[in-house]
Parts: C-alpha cells; sequence; structure tokens
C-alpha cells in the first residue's frame, strides 16, 4: 500500500503553503483600477437627469464597488465557507430589521388615527 | 504572553496549527464588523426613511455639499485601500520595507481624506449650512426648498454631519491601528507566519472604505447635480 497522501496530509507545514492565499498584484491593480473608474462613472452619471435611474444606477455601482472590495482586497472569494456565512447571516439580520422598519414606516397611513374619548357622547346602554 | 511565543513559531498555544489560528483572527475581526453593518445600517435605514418623508429638501440639501471634494475624497480612500492591500500581501510574502512604505502610503492617504474632510467642514461652517440657530443657506438652494422647508433640509445636514463625522471617527481610529503595526512592522514583528494584526486591521480598513462607498452617493450624488 502506498502511504505517501497520509503523510502529506499529516505535513501541516506543507498545507499552511497554500493556506495563506497571496493575491497577485495584478488583480489588486485591477481592483484599484475599477474602483476608481466605477467612482468616476457614479459622479458622470449624477450630472444627467435620468429621473428616479439615478438612484438606482448609483446604488447599483456602489454595490459594484463593494463586491470587489469585498471578494478581492478582503479576501473573501478566498476565505472559508464559516466566513461566509458569518458575512450572509449579518446581512440577512441587517435585512431583517430594515425590512421591518420600511413596512411600519409605509403602513402607517393605512389605519385611521383614533378617536379620542369624548364625555360628550351618549352612553349606549340605557 | 502569545506575543513572544508568537514571534518565534507563529503559533499562539491555544491552537492546533497556523490555518486553525489564521482562521479564528479573520472569524473575529469579521464578526466584529457584522456589529458595525448594524451599527452604520441602523444610520443608512434612518436615512432612507426620512429621505422618503422629505425627498425635495434632501435632494436639495445634497445639491449643497461640495461634490468635487467628495470624488476627490472617494479617489483618496478607494487608493488607500488599495495601498493597505498592498501592505497587506507584503506582510504575507515577509517584505518589510514594502510594508513598511504601504503602511507609509496609506497613512497618509487617510490624514488627506480626513484633512479634505475638514476643509469641507469648514466651508459649510462658512456658508452656514451647519444644522442649528445659524443654519442660513444662501443662493439657489432657498428656491428649491418650500416654504418649511428648511427644516427638513436641516434634518439632511444633520445625517450629513453625524454619518461623515462618524465615518471620521472610525478613519481616525484607524490610523490609530496603522501607527501601531508601523511601530510593530519597524521592529520586524511581523513574520510569514505572524502577520494577523496586518491582516485583521486591513480588514477593517476595508470595511471603513466600504461605507464611504455607500455615503458619497447617498450624501452628495442622488440629489441630482443636473
Amino acid at each position: 500500500m502506498d502511504f505517501s497522501i497520509p503523510i502529506a496530509v499529516f505535513d501541516w507545514r506543507a498545507l499552511l503553503m497554500t493556506s495563506t492565499h497571496i493575491v497577485p498584484v495584478k488583480t489588486y491593480l485591477f481592483v484599484f483600477i475599477s474602483l476608481l473608474c466605477l467612482a468616476l462613472l457614479t459622479t458622470a452619471v449624477a450630472f444627467v437627469d435620468l429621473g428616479p435611474l439615478n438612484t438606482v444606477i448609483a446604488l447599483g455601482i456602489a454595490f459594484a464597488k463593494m463586491m470587489l472590495v469585498l471578494l478581492l482586497f478582503m479576501h473573501l472569494l478566498y476565505s472559508s465557507k464559516l466566513i461566509r456565512v458569518v458575512l450572509i447571516a449579518g446581512f440577512f439580520w441587517l435585512a431583517l430589521l430594515v425590512g421591518l422598519t420600511f413596512t411600519d414606516y409605509h403602513s402607517r397611513s393605512w389605519i385611521p388615527d383614533p378617536q379620542p374619548w369624548s364625555d360628550s357622547a351618549p352612553p349606549t346602554h340605557p | 504572553m502569545s506575543e513572544t511565543h508568537a514571534r518565534t513559531s507563529g503559533l499562539a498555544h491555544q491552537f492546533e496549527n497556523l490555518e486553525q489560528q489564521q482562521e479564528t483572527d479573520a472569524l473575529g475581526i469579521w464578526v466584529f464588523l457584522v456589529t458595525e453593518i448594524m451599527f452604520f445600517g441602523g444610520l443608512f435605514a434612518s436615512y432612507t426613511i426620512y429621505r422618503s418623508f422629505y425627498l425635495p429638501a434632501f435632494a436639495a440639501g445634497s445639491r449643497v455639499l461640495n461634490v468635487r471634494l467628495g470624488a476627490i475624497n472617494t479617489m483618496v480612500l478607494l487608493s488607500s485601500s488599495f495601498t493597505m492591500a498592498m501592505a497587506v500581501r507584503s506582510a504575507q510574502t515577509a517584505r518589510r520595507n514594502a510594508l513598511l512604505l504601504f503602511l507609509i502610503l496609506t497613512m497618509t492617504l487617510g490624514v488627506v481624506f480626513l484633512g479634505i474632510k475638514g476643509v469641507e467642514y469648514h466651508d459649510e461652517y462658512v456658508e452656514r449650512i451647519i444644522p442649528g440657530v445659524n443654519f442660513a443657506p444662501q443662493g439657489e438652494i432657498m428656491q428649491r426648498l418650500s416654504p418649511g422647508g428648511l427644516g427638513h433640509a436641516q434634518i439632511f445636514m444633520c445625517f450629513y454631519f453625524l454619518m461623515t463625522g462618524v465615518h471620521a471617527i472610525h478613519m481616525t481610529i484607524g490610523l490609530g491601528l496603522l501607527l501601531v503595526l508601523l511601530l510593530r512592522a519597524r521592529r520586524g514583528t511581523f513574520t510569514v507566519q505572524y502577520f494577523a494584526p496586518v491582516e485583521v486591521a486591513g480588514l477593517y480598513w476595508h470595511f471603513v472604505d466600504i461605507v464611504w462607498i455607500f455615503l458619497f452617493p447617498l450624501l452628495y450624488l442622488i440629489g441630482g447635480r443636473y
């Protein structure tokens, strides 16, 4: 039998070489230039009247920039599933809090204000 | 305790191996960053609600901000994120001089950002658009505001100063962290096994950058510059 694989597995120093992912400088430069271009683009688009689309585009570009920073500068692309789950759970929880808050504010006007108690109202029972 | 040990072997005694240690370091800072997402998320949520209440005043308010300085600051902060990423990479590959250089570059860009922010705050003070008894914006904004809209524009400016102010505090804390890293890197603390502090501070710095990535369009841009 060949025992070379278990030996390689238990040699954690060899494993270590792969555990820290070193991102090539080229990738960082690509992210950097993309971020600058997106920043210029979002500023330029703000000077053009596109109606409600302005807000959508501005937030879309911001989201794209965030993903670039998260995935490559913050190494999320190379991170373990545990760390991704923590971040996704965080955003999910935020979405719950913000979503429920918005539904509250949005639906407040649906129900009329309660009428105040009035002494002048005649009693309905004899 | 773990400092000396970590410097010699890179491995603190409570961990099985370096991989587990690195994962733990990263997990710790990510959990902290999630609490920061909650913190800023609350501010963004209340901004959105008030914006939906007083849309014209918020749109007019964002036009009084200096979009040129805002855009320059965005570039500065994005550049500092790049130099921070390069600093972490230099630490990973044990290039001490490159690490020192990129840490100094990141700090310089961070200070430039805060300086520009200070210039903006000063201009806003001179233009009397800081909310309070002396709130009296001049010029074009007044035509855009409905009667009574002045108070709503003050709410916008409150959000502006609160959110950029809290962001600036985070930047200042980040600069403090970088200064500590710089001193430790100069002493040669970081090795190819032990660079977690650089990585963790880098994650924090990038997070603060992401907050600004959203603050810039929400405060400066979507009021309609046309």
